[in-house]
């Protein structure tokens, strides 16, 4: 067998995804198999007993928003009855920061991969402060969600229909070059985004208000183009996946319970996981790392697809994160080229001499060498609805590569 | 009033780059007149006194830090110490490292024009580790032990397939256009090249040569086992291979611990054939003459330097010869003096293989038959084998006349040599037995030749000068001495090596050394010292040594 063709056919699959942010939608419309009792949430599948703080938090807010249920109590207690649903988000073609959680009434973006077809979702960014994603549920919390999903989501949405949808690998591409890496820091990325949807929401939006309001919320939110970036590498990394033979890691994801792989040459769900670590970083002030929620979120699909801490040395400005200087910077990027089979031909860096980002990990030389992937990452209180806490670093634990390695070895007989 | 203050760190090293911007921190806050950051050994301690800045009564070791400020006020003194902490917390997250990659593949996408790859992992790991770095086109210089006998063979082969050096394993020493690598001394750089089997030997010669006045233009290490009969000597013959090459090199050593005869024999051949002086000095071996041809033998390590350091003065007169070489043809020495063939044969075991004789010097020299000669063979007509019921054939030439006649009829035959032992007690005249059997001989087979050594003076009987001549007449070509008989012999025959191997990049070797490092840090530090490009490999076992996956890896490799 040669594994290092199907990497190669994998690796340029992701590299060729071609991901277009096409529409704004109902998730129970266009999201796979979603339904009305149906909660997705990031990270590999997890029951309710084993979820952490900010995802139940997540939880019970979708449930008050979707309104089937009056009260947190009730709430909890339709989940006891088993009378909702979870799913991983990534058996859906979606994915969520932090929390991640998704659910039916839910404005999301649709993202299609016109190079290979496959499509995928994440929903709208909401911004700082308290929020569902951190697990807040409160009235504030839900009124900005529905805000969010009826003037927002409807603005987005009709101003989308009016394009032919936005170069989601061409706004990545310039972002890189303006000191972003599409994870942590996604200021000129949003900027950008702005930029292209402002025309066309001036042309559908009739309330100037509304426009105004709209505007001032995407502008002022440096993540809002997170979601879409988000989706754009899920679908970059969704069409890597299911390339018989190949051991690129195409999924990275974290519930706040656990982190979870899946590999490409490996089946559809086949998750590997163990208990997620908690991130270390910078603290608000006020917060510590006592504080601190493990891991969480799936965010690191940006990662997965070779940008995030990946593209670290073209992110001067969040150096504080990983040790403080530009070089600390670089050499957070040049370790990765060490896990990774190839470099990006449309993510370059300028000051690695617009060298492609490390583009697909590859399971086997993390296991030969020992180096598990850098995630950026925000970082949340481990209490439902404080709220984001800080923002770091993490690695997953070592030992879900290894056991992929073996998993891998067992089905092509190795 | 100007106050000095100063503080004892016991134990407490840093970097001298973070001492001096800490020292400039401190100069640079409020009331601070002058201060000192050193590491308290007496060289810096005399520098804060030349500065007025030691404190008498200090007691500090040379492992202590020692931070003095003197300032306008007391007030001023202590906040600049209390500020110390801060300072150098702020310097050292400001000195970050240069990144080392973990994997070799990793390494030498950071230095792309790297060619070598120095390797002194655990001997285990050590096979893989070089085969990695061949695959990646790099030369390898192999410190690690340990490394398996087949490992070796086979990492060889196939760098001689793609036209690598594989220098070692167990290769302590070797200098690449001027840069040392694993433990080298600094030698100017010169005309002269080196191929060592031997570390130490390496370094001896090197500085000797140095300390001469001369240098080094490449010294090339081959590890201890490559002239052993099972490697061949692949390393040793590439590495003579480039310096015959390499315009730089206008002497060459040729260095070994005692080497297999067999090998022995190849690597003299091929250095024969180099065009430039070699001077051979295999330790244990017994010198077969002190020249042949280009090629110098000498007795010690010491002597080997100064002989290359003359070679690399004086061009030196390389005998050549004219007629096209006889190699694949063998020659056959009937003697009548054991002495002489013993030394004919001693000195023809160097270039040429096999060789038998019915007076071996090793048991595998050992001819079956007397009365038959095979491949190359020498033998002594006056051993007492041949002495039942006949006179010595220095009295009595029928044996050899027979002999004579019968080597030439074999068709593998090129080369008859014989002695012509004069003197008192001798033949009378044995040119006048000999010269029929030469011309009849050459009546059949013009083109075989005759070598003759003439034992003796202008005043013996025989008129030594007048059996010179009717020898010489009949085409018999003459010498005076074993030693240059074997010499015309050895270039006759030994000149038949060829390069069966893919051509070392001379060109690439001529670039300035860059090189990745895999293991042992100070390697990488002496490296970076010499002014070479390197980068130094964070090294760890496969799958943090875990060997199941290690292997299940290894069979994922492709």
């Amino acid at each position: 067998m040669d594994i290092d063709n199907a990497n190669q056919t994998a690796a340029n699959r992701l590299m060729e995804a071609r991901p277009i942010l096409k529409s704004v939608a109902t998730a129970r419309d266009v999201i796979p198999g979603m339904e009305d009792n149906l909660f997705l949430h990031a990270g590999p599948p997890i029951e309710w007993a084993r979820m952490s703080g900010p995802l139940r938090g997540a939880i019970i807010g979708a449930m008050l928003f979707e309104g089937i249920a009056k009260s947190d109590a009730e709430a909890t207690s339709m989940v006891e009855r088993g009378e909702v649903e979870f799913d991983s988000c990534h058996h859906h073609g979606a994915v969520g920061p932090m929390a991640g959680v998704i659910s039916a009434s839910m404005k999301v973006y649709m993202v299609e991969n016109v190079e290979h077809g496959n499509k995928s979702f994440s929903n709208l960014n909401e911004g700082y402060g308290k929020v569902l994603r951190y697990g807040a549920y409160s009235d504030d919390v839900l009124k900005k969600l529905r805000w969010m999903n009826d003037v927002l989501g409807t603005a987005l949405a009709d101003a989308l229909a009016q394009s032919n949808g936005i170069d989601l690998r061409a706004l990545i591409a310039e972002a890189l070059h303006m000191g972003d890496e599409g994870h942590n820091r996604n200021k000129a990325g949003s900027l950008i985004y702005l930029k292209l949807i402002s025309p066309l929401i001036a042309k559908v939006v009739k309330n100037d208000a509304v426009e105004s309001e709209v505007l001032q919320f995407i502008g002022d939110n440096a993540l809002s183009v997170l979601n879409p970036v988000m989706a754009a590498c899920k679908a970059m990394t969704d069409a890597a996946h299911g390339v018989d033979g190949s051991t690129l890691v195409t999924t990275m994801a974290r519930n706040g319970t656990d982190f979870g792989i899946r590999v490409s040459g490996l089946g559809e769900k086949q998750w590997f996981t163990a208990p997620a670590e908690i991130p270390v970083g910078l603290f608000f002030s006020g917060f510590s790392q006592d504080d601190a929620n493990p891991d969480i979120g799936d965010s690191s699909i940006t990662e997965t697809a070779g940008i995030g801490a990946f593209a670290m040395a073209t992110a001067p400005a969040i150096v504080t994160f990983v040790g403080g200087t530009p070089k600390d910077a670089m050499n957070a990027t040049l370790e990765m080229y060490e896990i990774t089979f190839a470099e990006s031909k449309f993510f370059t860096m300028p000051s690695l001499d617009f060298r492609g980002t490390p583009t697909g990990i590859d399971l086997r030389k993390v296991v030969e060498l020992g180096i598990t992937p850098r995630i950026n990452t925000g970082i949340a209180h481990k209490n439902a609805g404080v709220g984001q806490v800080g923002a770091g670093l993490v690695r997953p634990p070592l030992k879900i590569f290894e056991d992929a390695l073996v998993a891998f070895a067992e089905k092509y007989n190795l | 009033m100007n106050v000095t203050k100063f503080e004892v760190r016991r134990g407490a090293y840093y970097d001298s780059v973070v001492l001096m911007q800490l020292q400039r921190g401190l100069i640079g806050l409020p009331g601070v007149l002058d201060a000192g950051v050193v590491m308290a050994t007496p060289a810096n301690r005399d520098l804060l006194a030349a500065n007025n800045l030691l404190p008498d009564s200090i007691t500090a070791s040379p492992d202590d830090l020692l931070i003095v400020v003197k300032a306008q006020s007391d007030s001023s003194a202590s906040d600049a110490i209390n500020q110390v902490e801060s300072l150098l917390a702020k310097k050292r997250s400001s000195i970050s490292q240069d990144f080392h990659p973990r994997s070799l593949s990793g390494a030498a996408k950071q230095l792309p024009e790297s060619s070598w790859v120095l390797i002194s992992v655990p001997g285990r790991y050590a096979a893989g580790v070089a085969r990695e770095a061949l695959d990646l086109n790099k030369h390898v210089f192999l410190y690690s032990d340990n490394v398996s006998l087949e490992d070796e063979i086979a990492l060889k082969i196939t760098a001689r397939e793609k036209g690598l050096l594989v220098m070692g394993p167990d290769c302590g020493t070797a200098i690449i256009n001027g840069i040392g690598l694993g433990f080298a001394n600094r030698v100017r750089r010169g005309s002269i090249g080196v191929v060592g089997a031997s570390g130490t030997g390496l370094q001896a010669v090197t500085t000797h040569i140095h300390n001469l006045g001369k240098g080094i233009s490449h010294a090339i290490g081959t590890g201890g086992r490559d002239l052993k009969s099972e490697v061949g000597a692949i390393t040793a013959h590439q590495a003579l291979d480039l310096l015959a090459r390499d315009p730089e090199t206008k002497a060459i050593m040729l260095i070994s611990k005692p080497p297999s005869p067999d090998v022995a024999t190849d690597l003299i051949s091929a250095a024969q054939v180099t065009g430039k002086p070699v001077i051979v000095y295999f330790i244990g071996y017994p010198p077969p003459a002190r020249k042949i041809g280009n090629l110098q033998f000498a007795i010690s390590l010491s002597e080997a330097a100064e002989f290359a350091v003359k070679a690399g003065d004086q061009t030196l007169r390389i005998e050549t010869i004219e007629k096209s070489p006889i190699s694949s043809l063998y020659v056959r020495g009937l003697f009548s003096g054991g002495t002489l063939a013993y030394e004919t044969l001693l000195g023809l075991q160097a270039s040429l293989s096999p060789i038998y004789s019915n007076v071996p010097i090793t048991d595998s020299q050992l001819l079956k038959d007397p009365f038959h000669s095979e491949c190359h063979t020498i033998i002594d007509l006056g051993d007492e084998f041949f002495m039942v019921g006949r006179l010595h054939p220095m009295l009595d030439n029928d044996l050899r006349i027979r002999r004579l006649k019968q080597e030439a009829a074999d068709p593998e035959v090129g080369l008859i040599l014989f002695d012509v032992v004069l003197g008192e007690g001798s033949h009378p005249d044995p040119a006048s037995e000999l010269v029929p059997v030469v011309q009849e001989v050459h009546e059949q087979r013009n083109e075989i030749e005759f070598v003759a050594i003439v034992i003796g003076t202008d005043e013996d009987p025989q008129n030594t000068q007048l059996q010179i001549d009717q020898l010489k007449e009949n085409g018999v070509i003459v010498f005076r001495t074993a030693s240059e008989a074997v010499e015309y012999i050895s270039l006759r025959f030994g000149a038949g090596s060829k390069n069966e191997f893919t051509l070392i990049n001379l060109e690439q070797l001529k670039q300035p050394l860059a090189a990745i490092n895999v293991g042992l840090e100070s390697f990488y530090e002496s490296l970076t010292l010499q002014g070479a490009q390197a980068v130094h490999v964070d090294w760890r076992p496969p799958a943090g040594g875990n060997e199941k996956l290690a292997s299940l890896l290894a069979r994922m490799k492709k």
